[in-house]
């Protein structure tokens, strides 16, 4: 006779899996606001070591300057090369310009170069992090009665902060700029006509909106990416997980911010 | 006294690691802690360094200002030898504002010097080898002036000269600081040169307790079967 185990089925299986990815999320979840708790402490007592923030805040512009203008650089010209010419067909040649600078201020400018500060900084912020960890260096500081929230989380989260609308704003004007040319080359639309249909697209307000959802970009990244840096646990593979994680809800973090920012201000 | 341990208690994952331990470490000596891998001997001096809490018990230490060495050095790659030294001179709450430059500087030159390792400051960590790594992580454990100085492991994964090195350095640090030292090893060699007692965990309990001379000539079976590196005897490899 056959006896039946629960254990055995794939509903078992299944059920053990999500269990395990939902209490995986909480626990990273849970992780994340209790060190966005102690940075945040840190921050509003003004405990900050000024030296490594200005470090970190030179390594966010100028390591991901770069890629944020490479990669919002060619998304305008894929855009600019698809739409202008058929603007210029249905009788809105004058107005690319100003559909491009829109669609840099509101949206593509801040969330491309949102990405590529993921794939370029928050990766980095994450496998540092967690090095360190697998490595004892973060029980090292510990042992020395160093406080690794002052010396780690706190200069990254603020250069996060004070650095990406930077980045943010000068990768959306080269993206105005590439999606120029692009337009200029691909649908014979003239830079004077380019740069005055520009100016018709770009609202004070779209420039501080983006300029204040880059600062949350930015804080959320640098938050992420540490505090996964930070459950990393054995070695090679455990700073690897962290790295994955970091990116991951990053990504997640970034758009459902951007989601809320686009309720906010524009719905 | 300057290490009162009493019913320590520390439970990871359901499992006892440390079982009601209790000792005591007399100022200015040094105490090996010997057993197997994963018999709770790290826990203990993490638990004595602050790193984390047991679950039970009471630890009473003459001084608060404690450090610990690294079983692999744990130094912090992105910084040069100086800032490794003076990190905690910079950084730590209580002394960021203590000390000037130039006080610095003297300091870490003379705790370089207790290493003998002078003139490295602006070399970073892989640039030196792993016996000198330790010393520069001795030189950091120092820095602050500790009456107590934790070493986890500090001969492991080293030549047998470089072992004995290290070694000499541990005695020195307590024969010219007069530090109280732990040291958590499983080199019969650092337990005969740095020891002045040892105690042996299995299982999460003391099984043994007395001085290398004592466990050399002892009838414990557990000293007997450390002391041969023999498989047979009561202690089993831990599966678990």
């Amino acid at each position: 006779m056959v006896t039946f185990k629960f254990k055995d089925t794939a509903t078992y299986q299944v059920i053990r899996l999500i269990s395990f990815q939902l209490t995986e999320f909480l626990d990273t979840f849970g992780c994340i606001v209790e060190q966005f708790i102690n940075t945040l402490k840190y921050i509003i007592k003004l405990d900050i070591n000024i030296g490594e923030l200005i470090r970190q805040c030179s390594r966010f512009a100028f390591d991901s300057l770069p890629i944020s203008l490479s990669i919002v650089g060619m998304t305008s010209i894929i855009i600019s090369i698809q739409v202008a010419p058929e603007m210029v067909k249905q009788g809105g040649g004058g107005a690319v310009g100003a559909l491009i600078s829109l669609i840099m201020t509101r949206e593509m400018g801040t969330i491309m170069a949102g990405f590529a500060i993921i794939s370029m900084i928050g990766a980095a912020f994450a496998s540092e992090i967690a090095t360190m960890k697998v490595t004892d260096q973060i029980n090292a500081m510990e042992a020395l009665k160093v406080s690794y929230f002052r010396y780690l989380f706190v200069p990254r989260v603020l250069a996060g902060v004070f650095m990406m609308p930077v980045v943010v704003l000068i990768a959306s004007a080269f993206g105005i700029f590439t999606a120029g040319w692009a337009s200029v080359v691909s649908a014979k639309i003239s830079w004077l006509n380019y740069i005055n249909s520009v100016w018709y697209g770009l609202f004070v307000k779209d420039i501080l909106v983006a300029t204040l959802k880059a600062s949350c970009f930015g804080f959320a990244i640098a938050l992420i990416s540490c505090s996964c840096g930070i459950r990393a646990k054995g070695g090679a593979q455990g700073v690897g997980i962290a790295t994955t994680q970091a990116v991951v809800w990053s990504f997640i973090a970034i758009v459902i911010i951007d989601y809320i920012f686009a309720l906010g201000f524009y719905f | 006294m300057s290490i009162k341990v009493e019913n320590l208690t520390k439970v990871f994952d359901g499992k006892k690691v440390l079982d009601n331990i209790s000792f005591e470490v007399n100022d200015g000596s040094s105490l090996a802690i010997i057993g197997f891998s994963g018999s709770g001997k790290s826990t203990v001096l993490k638990i004595i360094s602050g790193l984390i809490k047991a679950d039970e018990g009471k630890i009473s230490l003459k001084s608060d200002e404690v450090a610990l060495v690294f079983q692999y050095s744990a130094l912090f790659d992105s910084l040069n030898i100086f800032d490794n030294i003076s990190f905690a001179l910079h950084e730590r709450k209580d002394l960021r504002k203590k000390y000037s430059k130039e006080e610095i500087k003297k300091i870490v030159e003379d705790k370089l010097k207790v290493v003998g390792l002078e003139g490295i400051e602006k070399k970073y960590p892989h640039e030196l080898s792993g016996g000198m790594q330790k010393r520069v992580s001795f030189a950091r454990a120092i820095v602050t002036n500790p009456q107590v100085i934790l070493y986890d492991e500090p001969t492991a994964g080293l030549d047998p000269i470089t072992s004995t090195v290290i070694e000499n350095y541990i005695n020195t640090l307590k024969r010219e600081l007069g530090v109280t030292s732990i040291i958590v090893t499983h080199q019969l060699s650092t337990i005969r040169n740095c020891a002045d007692r040892v105690i042996m965990f299995y299982g999460g309990k003391i099984v043994f307790e007395g001085t290398p001379e004592e466990m050399n000539q002892s009838e414990n079976p557990y000293a007997k079967q450390f002391i041969n590196s023999s498989i047979e005897g009561p202690m089993q490899m831990l599966t678990s």
